[in-house]
């Protein structure tokens, strides 16, 4: 159960090797958190990622969970709320595709809207139901500020993000007074080694940062949460700026 | 309409939802598809401080059959009762399982107006017993800071009041009681026995408590004789409720915990005693009044508790901020009397100020607030100085806090009090910090022969349970033995592992 600031006893993350996630992880199993299930892909890297949360001291299991093979999420993710209740569920898998190649290769475009998307509104739907059964929990759902306006330079994966976006909005409001919480995380640049070597776009965070934020919005109870959180206002404003000119904005 | 079978046939929001996510069929791998629909409202439900929403079916029983009914068809997350929800954690909550609403069994049954004995339902409120009671010249033997609780919630939280160092917790006084146990089935539980003990402090862990019988206080008159002195720190107080508590029936202190410095402690302390007759035929001869129904004091035994307006419902997080909260702790000290004695008191005014604002818990604002009820053992009187240190240093926006030297520990196997001082404090749980900085207080408080009030409570760490309730094995091994397949589980019990 969580206690009284929305922290978390036991977390199931989709996506285990994603750095963002383990960083939440790390600083929720330094709170209360004592169990965590990392759904991912089986590697090494998950594998690695199991034993680093156990050094901690979280009881750790990993289960093998594809975001593309929507069809098996209702087994696999109900095997996982069969064993005990899930506080928090963070859905962090998500694929930045590489823009320039995927503008060319539609199958690989694809793929990256089917893994930010449809990938996760299979895992979203399949977890909310479980959370509502069990009439408690948090499912905190990692959107992108890309989300929030098309770009020139990341519109496939924006366009996924938004979708994912707005699927995560609608679910929040169907789960309104259920006991179930949702809540939707817009990080904006986070320095991993996914996006090294990228340009980066001010503001630039780190995956502490985004961890900090989530626990501040598990507490809250917030249902939107922008890192750092200037973005709110920073989106806000550039919501409104003219296509013309923000096409030729250097973002 | 397909329905979600664990939620049964729920209107309004739930229903509108079901339609929605129900759409996928009946069935979903992590749960038994033969969950039977209960008709009954799915109802998100907090404790009185407002944190940590679980969802639950809520079943209000108007019989004891209707109440067995309701457990026997629990359901794979089980049930709890629920008072009148003043507990200020998650000890009357299930997530996904029943709750139940036991205040739809209210009948008070027989007062024995010569022996000082009622038997009643668990959902009656002390506040009706008080009606009940008072003209007949009996009062409830404990009565906590407000008397918005009911019998069951009493003896389930084992409640303590401001007598407990003369007359002992609120179960001391329950001659017996009627338990509603997992198999459905009713049993007398009396005093003495491992179920009593179990259930006393048990946090509805043990079963449905459907009746009680209970021991009165005789009292003359409805009024306080209240004594009042100031303490100007912490060693003041400690050293004026050590030496002369003994001499008063009612006792506590108000500690201003804004205060810094020197001035660490400062303290009001009220004690007071049942007003005789005399006393307040005395006091209406001096004033000229007499003790009639329209006279300025109503006849001795009249219960006239006072009512303001309700809170309003939504208050900005920072109306109640540390500047307004040090304002008026300052004020309120400054205007005690240094000392004053024999003061006339309603009883309502001396126990439960706070009631004259229903759902005052609003104005703290949507995050809502943590209770942190402790005791501390007699002998580690450093250890408390330190938390009080602390907690001044931190600067939180406290309300008046409590502090109070209990009595004799309690036979209850998870009753909170235990020889030694008590401190009760309110934070609103939105302060930056506050979860690690109430762990912090934990370790120092279980290093000192103490403990946190598990009835209060939406925050501890599991961990640190087994040293602050070392009967808690009994207690598991009883209820693996009573309620083998778990029919009886809270918020907390699984929070706790309890
Ligand atoms: C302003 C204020 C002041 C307070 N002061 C004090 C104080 O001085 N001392 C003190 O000890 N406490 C104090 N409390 C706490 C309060 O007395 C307890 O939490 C009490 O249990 C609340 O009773 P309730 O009827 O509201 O029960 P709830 O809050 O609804 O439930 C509390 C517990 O009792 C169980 N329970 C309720 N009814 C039954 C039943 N029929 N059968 C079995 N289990 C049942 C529930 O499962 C739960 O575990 C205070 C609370 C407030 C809000
Ligand atoms: N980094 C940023 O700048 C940034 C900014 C805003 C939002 N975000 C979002 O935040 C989330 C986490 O970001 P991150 O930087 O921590 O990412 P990351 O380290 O690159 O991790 C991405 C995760 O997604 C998993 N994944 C990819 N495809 C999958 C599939 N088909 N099935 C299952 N898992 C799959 C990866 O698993 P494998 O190990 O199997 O590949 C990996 O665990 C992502 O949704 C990302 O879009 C990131």
């Amino acid at each position: 159960m969580k206690d009284a600031f929305g922290t978390p006893q036991s977390l199931l993350i989709l996506g285990g090797t994603s750095e963002i996630a383990l960083a939440t992880a790390r600083r929720l199993i330094a709170r209360r958190t004592r169990t965590v299930w990392l759904a991912g892909r089986p590697s090494p890297d998950l594998e690695r990622a199991a034993a680093h949360l156990r050094g901690l001291g979280a009881e750790t299991h990993t289960v093998s969970f594809d975001a593309l093979a929507p069809d098996s999420h209702e087994t696999i993710l109900g095997k996982v709320f069969a064993e005990g209740d899930i506080d928090m569920v963070l859905l962090a898998f998500g694929l930045l595709g590489d823009q320039a190649h995927d503008e060319r290769d539609p199958v690989a475009a694809v793929r990256v809207a089917q893994t930010n998307y449809t990938g996760a509104v299979s895992a979203g739907l399949v977890c909310a139901r479980a959370l509502q059964a069990q009439g408690h929990g948090s499912l905190v759902v990692l959107s992108s500020v890309a989300a929030e306006r098309a770009r020139r330079s990341d519109f496939i994966y924006g366009s996924a993000k938004a979708g994912l976006d707005t699927f995560t909005q609608g679910l929040g409001d169907a789960l309104h007074g259920t006991g179930v919480h949702v809540m939707v995380v817009r990080p904006g640049f986070v320095r991993t080694s996914t996006t090294a070597g990228r340009p980066e776009t001010p503001p630039a965070t780190t995956p502490e940062a985004v961890a900090t934020a989530i626990e501040l919005g598990l507490r809250r109870r917030s249902e939107t949460v922008w890192v750092p959180g200037a973005l709110r206002l920073v989106m806000a404003a550039l919501r409104h700026v003219p296509r013309p000119l923000f096409r030729r904005l250097p973002l | 309409m397909p329905w979600i079978p664990h939620f049964g046939e729920a209107p309004g929001k739930a229903g509108r939802y079901t339609g929605f996510l129900g759409a996928r069929g009946d069935t979903f791998a992590g749960m038994p598809a033969n969950a039977v629909p209960f008709p009954g409202r799915t109802t998100p439900l907090t404790g009185w401080g407002r944190t940590a929403p679980t969802a639950t079916r809520l079943i209000r029983p108007r019989t004891y059959e209707e109440a067995a009914t309701a457990v026997r068809a629990c359901g794979a997350r089980g049930g709890i009762a629920r008072g009148l929800g003043r507990a200020y954690g998650d000890a009357a909550q299930n997530a996904g399982g029943a709750v139940l609403d036991m205040t739809g069994l209210d009948r008070v049954h027989a007062v024995d107006a010569d022996g000082g004995t009622v038997l009643c339902d668990a959902g009656v409120s002390l506040h009706r017993l008080m009606e009940v009671l008072l003209p007949l010249g009996w009062f409830v033997p404990v009565t906590p800071g407000t008397r918005q609780v009911t019998v069951g919630g009493a003896i389930a939280a084992d409640i303590h009041g401001k007598n407990h160092h003369v007359s002992g917790a609120f179960s001391r006084h329950v001659l017996s009681l009627e338990l509603l146990t997992a198999d459905g089935e009713i049993r007398t539980v009396v005093p003495g026995t491992p179920l009593f003990d179990a259930t006393a402090g048990g946090l509805g862990l043990t079963g449905v408590i459907l009746t009680a019988t209970v021991r009165l206080l005789p009292v003359e008159t409805s009024w306080m004789s209240v004594d009042t002195e100031r303490a100007r720190d912490l060693d003041d107080l400690l050293a004026r409720l050590t030496a002369t508590d003994r001499y008063y029936r009612y006792s506590a202190a108000w500690i201003d915990l804004l205060a810094r410095g020197s001035a660490t402690g400062r303290a009001v302390l009220t004690r007071g005693e049942h007003a005789s007759l005399e006393t307040l035929e005395s006091s209406a001869r001096a004033r000229g009044a007499r003790l009639t129904r329209r006279g300025p004091l109503g006849r001795p035994l009249d219960f006239r508790p006072s009512r303001f307006p309700v809170a309003p419902a939504l208050v900005p997080g920072g109306l109640l901020g540390r500047t307004t909260v040090g304002l008026f702790n300052e004020l309120w000290y400054r205007k005690a009397p240094r000392a004053r004695a024999d003061q006339l008191q309603r009883i309502a005014t001396f126990f439960h100020p706070l009631d004259g604002v229903p759902h005052w818990n609003r104005l703290r604002g949507r995050s809502g607030f943590v209770q942190y009820r402790f005791v501390v053992g007699h002998g580690h009187e450093e250890a408390l100085r330190r938390i009080v240190t602390r907690i001044s240093a931190r600067r939180c926006p406290c309300f008046l806090a409590v502090l109070k030297r209990f009595g004799e520990g309690e036979p209850g196997w998870l009753s909170f009090p235990t020889p030694g001082w008590s401190l009760a404090l309110d934070i609103p749980a939105g302060l930056p910090g506050l979860g690690a900085f109430l762990d912090r207080l934990d370790e120092e408080v279980a290093a000192a022969d103490g403990r946190v009030h598990l009835a209060e409570d939406a925050r501890l760490r599991p961990e640190l349970l087994g040293a602050m309730y070392p009967r808690l094995p009994e207690f598991r091994a009883l209820r693996r033995e009573l309620d083998p397949d778990g029919v009886f589980v809270s918020d907390l019990a699984r929070r706790l592992g309890l």
